[in-house]
């Protein structure tokens, strides 16, 4: 197994001492098979426990270790040594607030995901002995891909329309309201359509689509947004007619 | 929240975005490049094409493809401007669309005079 030494040059910022955030270089002596968050690790465990970060499942399944790492966000379980230099720079997901060294305070998120509804609103709530709600193979496939998301934030920290206007829902929670109103179990389209087609929804987006790019599970945010886009104008033009659109 | 009025506007863009990426390179070919090769000599004489912009569902074609590209540049032109950090989204949106409704409305006129 080959190694070599990296140094890691990570960002840090304790609120109780430091007045700005700065960066701290660790020197670690990696195998190639590592990922960034293995040499984390490693210094959290061996050369300094003051670092924090955030990570669980190591498997990009669990979204918790989502950092900037060479100016670019990725999950740190997915960012392979292998693929960088000498030198690494880590730094906590763009466009967060900071709570700590590389844990970024994520309540702006969650307010964001909470208000798209993105749980299944049925036409009729059945009770467990009514059994299933059955669904093809064909109904399945039309939101799969966008039920892949795991909330790692990664698409926030690239966008540059949340940067500039903080306000932006954002491509996960627009992604996710669009994976339940493609959903054939769901009847919430009309309820989540006040904030989706709203200025802060789908119409901030203006298609950069550097979050499709840094999606770790390939869940097109910004396909969706457009396909959302489409549905919200053609509401737009039948809620003028008698009986039409989703007001 | 209120639902936006930025709709009709993302149509237009669409829309306009089709014909543009379809249309406005062969066009430009067709009416720009070819004749300065002496290609289609005679049917882009000033006669000929006269005759061609004389019919009806010639001009329903060019005003749609004309029109349609100047809305597409104007929703553009605003998002630029968004992308740029100016944040007077109202003035810029009504600058940029009422320069395509003013090129909209010649058009018009300039089809309907041939």
């Amino acid at each position: 197994m080959s190694e070599r030494t990296i140094e890691l040059e990570v960002l840090r910022y304790r609120p109780e001492q430091d007045s700005e955030p700065w960066f701290q270089t660790y020197k670690v002596s990696c195998p190639e098979e590592w990922v960034v968050l293995d040499a984390l690790n490693y210094v959290k465990d061996e050369l300094d426990r003051t670092l924090s970060y955030r990570w669980s499942c190591h498997m990009f399944v669990c979204g918790s270790c989502g950092m900037v790492i060479d100016g670019e966000p990725k999950l740190a379980c997915k960012a392979f040594l292998r693929d960088y230099g000498n030198r690494i720079r880590i730094e906590p997901l763009a466009n967060f607030p900071i709570e700590r060294d590389l844990v970024i305070v994520m309540d702006d998120f969650m307010e964001k995901l909470e208000s798209v509804k993105p749980y299944l609103i049925p036409k009729e709530e059945k009770s467990i002995d009514q059994g299933e709600y059955l669904q093809t193979p064909a109904q399945l496939k039309a939101y799969k891909q966008y039920s892949m998301c795991i909330n790692c934030m990664l698409c926030y920290s690239a966008c540059p329309q949340y940067g500039l206007a903080p306000e932006f829902i954002g491509p996960a929670a627009l992604a996710l309201a669009h994976r339940y109103n493609m959903d054939s179990r769901d009847v919430g389209r009309k309820a989540r359509e006040d904030t989706v087609a709203s200025h802060e929804g789908i119409w901030e987006c203006s298609f950069v689509g550097a979050c499709s790019e840094v999606c770790p599970k390939s869940v097109d945010p910004a396909g969706a947004i457009q396909q959302v886009k489409l549905t919200s104008a053609i509401d737009y033009f039948t809620s003028w007619l008698p009986g039409g659109g989703s007001r | 929240m209120a639902r936006s009025h930025k709709a009709p506007f993302w149509f237009l863009f669409a829309a306009g975005g089709t014909v543009v990426a379809f249309v406005l390179p062969v066009m430009v070919l067709v009416t720009g490049i070819a004749p300065t090769l002496g290609l289609f000599e005679g049917a882009m004489s000033f006669d000929a094409m006269s005759a061609f912009v004389g019919n009806w569902l010639v001009k329903i074609v060019l005003f749609g493809i004309i029109t349609l590209a100047l809305w597409h540049a104007a929703h553009r032109l605003r998002v630029v401007a968004h992308d740029f950090g100016i944040r007077a989204d109202a003035p810029v949106a009504g600058t940029v669309y009422g320069l395509a409704a003013l090129g909209t409305l010649l058009t018009a006129i300039a089809l309907l005079g041939v």
